[in-house]
């Protein structure tokens, strides 16, 4: 229980940022800011698993425990995106999406 | 009697293929030739040592010949419809042993001279070899079905034979036609022995053949049933004479044989003069009892008028032909036109059972001569390598020994007594004259006009015109002129046989007699043709041409061999693939093929449209995605409820 603060404004706001996340996902057309943009949304649903931690089960921690792994998990693959992006860097001189769409048909 | 050994006659040329035919590189020409001979000899000499034992010491009891059979089941069905393999051992089959033997045997010598230097002459031993296996077996077995297999396998032999020369396209189209139409007989005869099987229940020999005691009617029931006016087992024995009928060059099925002179003169004197194209006739004496009292022998019938009418056609056709081998194929058919007639006027008791006697016998030495008149004509054929009578002409100077064999073969063929033609011709016509006038008439002008033809032959080519050698033409080897002497030694004494001693339609020996009248109307009218010949043909002279300008339009149809190449080529051809196969062919690439290929095509085209999809772009698969959860979030949230 947050004191003021109810489970349906913090919703609204993890739902807001998740489609945030979304929208940036699908029109940036710079992989970095897609990768930022795919934070967000981890971001939310981290938030989420809190939140619903706190206010429906107060007494156990999992929520808590997962929301730290998907930290730590958005951070490997963090990690690695950013490794292939370079390395896609290397090879086309290019961040961009567009210069990407070779893995077709 | 102790019939195993029989088994080893067949097997012998069969293990001579199998050596021949894997070891074709290995084995020196010579060699194959001599093992060839050597296997054959092995066989003709068990079949004589069979033959010895068969009709002089345990043939026969109480007067009467037995029929000895040893077979295994091959394939079961029920307790009477089985399908053996095995040998049966009767006088006809034993006959046809030796026949079968003694020709090829002699054929396998001939070759050793006439194929000398040919590249494919291993592999022409191994057919041979093949051939005479197939032919032993078809001959020796116990049921219509082991005679279909072997039936089959000589169609293959004599195909792989026609063919031999095969860089010559008119050989190769000949082996396919001779394939073909046979196979297409062939195929009346698998209907035959399956409604056979169907209808009477069983394929074996004996079976179907038991007659009686009193020898009046079969002992088989089948179960009658009838189609059209005629009892099925007449259909089926129709049918089955079809099968004969194609083998053996009877009208109108004959087409193949004239062809079938493509191939070398060897494999003309063994399959298409003496063994495999009598296997009709002996398919006919082997199913006799059926034929003779299925429906009052209405089927025998149909047998002796098929049968004369090629004899009378072939022989029409033989007047005008000018390729050696031609006039002897089309005499070939007249000749087995007559076995068919004499098998057709036959009856199966004692004595009346002359015609029955007469056809084998007439089988027996039209082999010889036969085979002994293609032989002869192969070794002139060697000497001036033409097939033309054209290019022949006064040969007796140059080939004396192929000149008197091929005489005697004449003269036997001619019905000339005391050779072997005149005795087997005499007994035939002596048969159709008891039961059929008509017949008998035919049977004696065909008579007339095959010393008539045989002798323009053989004027033709040993004497008539001086024709100038570009080579002198030269006698032929001992190993060519051995077999000519041989079988003209054959030609003289086999009418000397007393046939109704050994073969007859019940088993029982009769002692058979020489109508004079009959033989002296049928020797007369050999001697009128022969004498007719000599005048046409002994000098070089333009009666015959004068002559066949009279009949004109007779001579050209008959030249043409009557078009029924033509018409054959125009039924097949202008009608079966014009107007039945061609359309039903479009109809299948259109229709049938087009639906196939349509929801194929359709496949490709919406897969080209569609493949845009997958842009490789990863925010399009984003987009995708997203909008089909938000599509599913919707369709739960407000129409699930």
């Amino acid at each position: 229980m947050i004191a003021g603060i109810s489970i349906y404004e913090i919703f609204t706001l993890t739902s807001i940022l998740f489609f945030i996340g979304i929208y940036g996902f699908i029109t940036r057309k710079n992989l970095i800011s897609i990768l930022i943009s795919l934070e967000l949304i981890l971001n939310a649903s981290a938030i989420n698993f809190v939140v619903i931690n706190k206010y429906l089960y107060p007494d156990v921690l999992q929520g808590v425990f997962f929301s730290i792994f998907i930290i730590a998990v958005a951070a490997a693959e963090t990690a690695l995106a950013v490794a292939i992006i370079i390395n896609l860097y290397r090879q086309i001189s290019s961040v961009e999406v567009k210069d990407t769409e070779i893995m077709k048909y | 009697m102790n019939i195993s050994y029989i088994l080893f006659i067949p097997l012998i040329p069969l293990a001579v293929f199998l050596l021949l035919g894997i070891f074709n590189q290995q084995i020196k020409p010579a060699v194959s030739g001599y093992i060839g001979v050597l296997g054959l000899s092995i066989s003709a000499a068990l079949s004589y040592y069979a033959a010895y034992q068969y009709f002089f010491l345990f043939g026969k009891v109480d007067g009467v010949y037995q029929t000895f059979v040893e077979k295994t089941v091959w394939m079961n069905f029920t307790d009477t419809l089985h399908i053996d393999m095995g040998i049966l051992i009767d006088p006809i089959s034993v006959m046809m042993l030796i026949v079968v033997t003694t020709v090829s045997l002699m054929v396998h010598i001939y070759s050793r001279g006439y194929m000398k230097g040919d590249d494919g002459y291993t592999k022409f031993f191994a057919f041979l070899s093949l051939f005479s296996f197939s032919m032993l077996g078809l001959v020796l077995a116990t049921n219509l079905f082991q005679i279909y297999i072997f039936w089959e396998l000589v169609g293959v032999s004599s195909y792989l034979l026609i063919g031999y020369y095969y860089t010559k396209t008119s050989a190769v189209a000949a082996a396919k036609k001779a394939f073909i139409v046979t196979r297409f007989a062939d195929f009346g005869f698998l209907i035959g022995i399956l409604i056979v099987g169907y209808y009477a229940g069983t394929f074996d020999f004996q079976t179907l053949n038991a007659v009686n005691p009193e020898g009046e009617g079969l002992l088989l029931n089948w179960a009658s049933s009838s189609f059209m006016g005629l009892s099925v087992i007449t259909w089926a024995l129709l049918l089955i004479f079809m099968g004969g009928a194609g083998k053996s060059a009877m009208f109108p099925l004959h087409i193949w044989l004239p062809d079938a002179m493509e191939g070398p003169t060897p494999v003309s004197a063994l399959i298409h003069a003496a063994t495999m194209v009598v296997a009709g006739v002996y398919l006919v004496a082997r199913l006799f009892p059926m034929y003779y009292f299925v429906e009052g022998g209405f089927a025998l019938n149909i047998v002796a008028y098929v049968g004369a009418f090629s004899s009378l056609f072939a022989a029409i056709i033989a007047l005008t032909q000018t390729d050696i081998k031609r006039v002897l194929a089309f005499s070939t058919m007249s000749q087995i036109g007559y076995m068919m007639l004499a098998l057709g006027v036959s009856s199966y008791k004692g004595e009346e059972g002359v015609g029955y006697m007469a056809s084998m016998f007439h089988l027996f030495t039209h082999a010889m001569f036969k085979a002994l008149l293609f032989l002869g004509a192969g070794s002139v054929i060697h000497a001036v390598h033409s097939n033309y009578l054209k290019d022949m002409g006064g040969l007796r100077k140059y080939m004396p020994i192929t000149n008197i064999t091929f005489l005697i073969a004449a003269l036997a063929i001619a019905g000339v007594p005391p050779f072997a033609g005149f005795w087997s011709k005499d007994e035939i016509l002596v048969a159709a004259f008891e039961k059929n006038q008509l017949l008998y008439f035919v049977g004696l002008f065909v008579a007339g006009l095959t010393a008539f033809y045989m002798f323009r032959l053989y004027f033709g080519i040993f004497w008539g015109k001086d024709t100038q050698y570009k080579h002198a033409p030269h006698e032929s080897p001992i190993s060519m002129t051995f077999p000519l002497l041989f079988l003209a030694f054959m030609s003289i004494v086999a009418g000397f046989i007393p046939f109704s001693e050994f073969v007859t339609a019940d088993k029982v020996a009769f002692e058979g007699h020489l109508n004079y009248p009959m033989a002296a109307v049928a020797v007369g009218t050999g001697l009128v043709g022969i004498i007719l010949a000599w005048i046409f043909y002994k000098k070089e002279n333009d009666l015959a041409e004068r002559f066949s300008n009279a009949f004109g339009m007779l001579y050209k149809w008959a030249f043409h061999k009557f078009y029924f190449d033509e018409i054959y080529m125009f039924v097949t051809k202008k009608i079966i693939f014009d107007r039945v196969s061609a359309p039903i062919a479009k109809f299948d690439k259109k229709y049938v093929d087009g639906t196939m290929e349509g929801i194929g095509n359709k496949t490709v085209i919406i897969s080209e449209k569609i493949k845009g999809l997958q842009s490789g772009r990863l925010q399009d698969y984003a987009m995708f995605f997203v909008s089909g959860v938000v599509v599913v979030a919707l369709v739960f949230i407000y129409l699930w409820t």
